[in-house]
């Protein structure tokens, strides 16, 4: 789950980390007045789960309250890869003198947390990472060690930080590192960390994103997660405890198992189509889960056919049969439906399809069958 | 012989009185898996599938000296749970849950590192040696015995690989799933070195996805260390960078962890891909 730019700053802040004055507004008059009372030139952000809103236009400078009110205006409302703009940051423009990236992250291939810094701060850190890896100073920790003071003066002198600013850098480094462990992040960075012109460290814009799996122990984190940018079928199939992404293609599929799930998907591509969604309804295939998955994939006016492929384990195929089945009766599908059931029982299930007689379900025996006739089925809708 | 299990290993299941851990221990005992004891912290001295219950893995392991453990404990008691298993000796922990967190994770990790015990999962389906032993809940009667081992980060899809193989003929020496998670532990290298040394073993089939270098670290180890035949399919080639596809571990991030580029590696360390599962049985012939 990513936290938007004010949220992970105000978080940052809690951890001694300095950021600057700024307040969320939802309305251009509230734009106005927030800079009137700083009385000072502001940067108005547009709050967005995306990268790019700089080259969107979604990050102006004002010099004057009405300047402000102008440009909220325009932000406000604004599409940014399919995210409308609802809120902004305003925050007191900043004397930038440098830019520096810090941020902590998981490396999977280590195993450990990952503090990295880098003197080219302020654009796509993982573009740095690509053109001029050496310029990023990177430190492994110890996850039970936690960070050590020895490795952020590497971090500082590997960045060739002014030695005036050590100190200011080791309070925010031990923050950041902090905030990351206390709120279960995968990801807690700062870019831009700017040094001012009064020669301070100030962080000027923030990202974090949260580990799902660990939101239960954060409720406070979970009430941030915003889902105004996220599909409606995407949230509504997390509070029914499926896993579903949606996608541009005509094939809805519904298969029990993640990586049966992108295999699926991978084979419709494969045979000349495209899947519309991944889903997961996971183990069992209940009629009442059948049915609210249905729901969702039927939801999405691109799919033009639906793929079944269930693989019956401990679950037999005739009992995920007789889901699907059941399923049917609560939810009306005009459109062609394949499906595969593979597995343990896998006869007694393919019967049970076949005895129900519905004119738009075909059966396949194999998952490339099923994948051609769905693409097949779509191609003739 | 077979890797990591057979039906000498004496297994303790974590959390056997659970519905989940009753139901599947249940399947594990059926499959003829020897299932010594279990544990349920304050349920000590009662019995379950006729096997006796223990409130510690430390009592249990005294009791019985068992070798290994299947966790099926929930999410936010799980890594207590491993490292309980660690502590007790057990030289095998297959941990099945879903949801242990990645800062847990790395802990796990690190202390396993310092220990003599392996972690296979989380997240996973555990493994299975066909006609000797499951640790875990993939279905046993899909597997037979043979001379392919199988290693996957996926469930459903590797029984669906498994299945495949067997009505093809195609029998297995053990089928081992690492788990879905970003962090885990045991690694694709782990499972391969173990099968590279495994006599019973001649074929491997190795069924990665997107999300993380696990694949292309076991590319560059097959180059470099295996004898033995690897055939490889990898999953989520349509999936859409920054999107998590049903396991945790499975994400596009930052332009690191594509199929595209697992497929290529596995490619040039001479692993033959298949472009779908039903292929591979038909790489392997």
């Amino acid at each position: 789950m990513d936290l938007h730019e004010y949220q992970s700053k105000y978080r940052f802040a809690e951890y001694g980390i300095p950021i600057p004055e700024g307040t969320v507004a939802h309305d251009s008059q509230a734009v106005y007045d927030i800079a009137k009372k700083l009385c000072h030139p502001v940067v108005i952000k547009a709050q967005v789960l995306t990268g790019g809103r700089g080259k969107a236009g979604g990050v102006r400078l004002a010099h004057t309250p009405d300047e402000a009110r102008q440009h909220a205006d325009a932000i406000l409302g604004m599409d940014i890869k399919g995210h409308t703009v609802q809120k902004v940051l305003v925050d007191p423009a900043s004397d930038i003198q440098a830019e520096i990236y810090l941020g902590v992250t998981n490396d999977r291939a280590t195993r450990m947390p990952l503090i990295m810094a880098s003197a080219a701060g302020g654009v796509d850190i993982e573009e740095v990472n690509r053109e001029s890896p050496e310029k990023i100073i990177r430190e492994h920790v110890n996850p039970f060690l936690g960070l050590r003071d020895y490795q952020i003066r590497h971090l500082a002198y590997g960045i060739e930080l002014p030695r005036d600013l050590w100190k200011q850098f080791m309070i925010i480094a031990r923050g950041l590192y902090r905030c990351y462990t206390e709120s279960d992040a995968t990801l807690a960075e700062i870019n831009p960390l700017i040094i001012d012109g009064g020669g301070n460290l100030l962080a000027v814009d923030g990202k974090m994103s949260i580990d799902d799996n660990a939101l239960f122990r954060h409720p406070d984190l979970a009430e941030l997660r915003d889902t105004s940018a996220e599909p409606a079928a995407e949230t509504q199939a997390r509070e029914a405890g499926l896993s579903y992404v949606k996608l541009d293609g005509e094939i809805g599929c519904m298969v029990n198992g993640a990586g049966l799930a992108m295999a699926t998907m991978d084979m419709t591509k494969l045979f000349g189509g495209s899947p519309a969604n991944f889903l997961d309804i996971g183990g069992g295939a209940q009629a009442d889960k059948v049915a609210t998955a249905l729901r969702i994939i039927l939801a999405d006016p691109n799919v033009k056919a639906v793929l079944f492929n269930i693989f019956g384990g401990i679950t037999r195929c005739d009992e995920v049969a007789k889901g699907i089945l059941a399923a049917l009766n609560d939810v009306s599908v005009s459109l062609p439906m394949v499906v595969r059931l593979v597995g343990t029982n896998e006869e007694a299930g393919r019967q049970l399809i076949e005895e129900a007689n519905i004119p738009n379900m075909i059966g396949a025996a194999t998952l490339a069958d099923a994948a051609r006739s769905a693409v097949t089925a779509a191609q003739g809708a | 012989m077979a890797i990591l299990a057979d039906k000498n290993t004496q297994v303790l299941v974590q959390g056997i009185t659970g519905r989940e851990g009753l139901f599947h221990t249940e399947q594990m005992i059926e499959y003829g898996t020897c299932v010594v004891g279990g544990v349920t912290p304050g349920k000590g001295g009662e019995w379950a599938l006729g096997k006796p219950v223990f409130d510690t893995m430390k009592a249990a392991r005294e009791s019985t000296g068992a070798n290994a453990s299947v966790i099926y404990v929930p999410a936010a008691y799980a890594t207590d749970a491993i490292y309980e298993a660690i502590d007790a000796g057990i030289e095998l922990i297959v941990c099945i849950t879903e949801g242990i967190p990645v800062l847990d994770m790395m802990k796990v990790r690190a202390r396993l590192d310092q220990s003599g015990s392996r972690l296979v999962g989380p997240n996973c389906p555990g493994l299975l040696t066909p006609g000797q032993a499951k640790l875990g809940i993939m279905p046993g009667h899909i597997a037979a015995p043979g001379s392919t081992g199988v290693v996957s980060r996926s469930g459903t899809l590797t029984y669906e690989v498994v299945y495949a193989l067997t009505q093809h003929g195609i029998g297995q020496s053990t089928c081992v799933g690492i788990g879905g998670d970003p962090i885990n532990g045991t690694s694709f290298i782990d499972v391969l070195q173990m099968f590279e040394d495994d006599p019973q073993t001649e074929k491997v089939v190795l069924i990665g996805e997107i999300g993380g270098t696990d694949e292309e670290q076991a590319a560059s180890f097959i180059a470099n260390h295996m004898t033995k035949p690897v055939v490889a399919f990898i999953a989520g080639q349509t999936a859409p960078p920054g999107k998590r596809m049903g396991h945790a571990g499975a994400i596009v991030e930052g332009g690191s962890g594509t199929a595209a580029d697992k497929i290529a590696a596995l490619n040039a360390a001479g692993v033959t891909v298949a472009e779908h599962p039903e292929q591979i049985t038909e790489l392997l012939a």
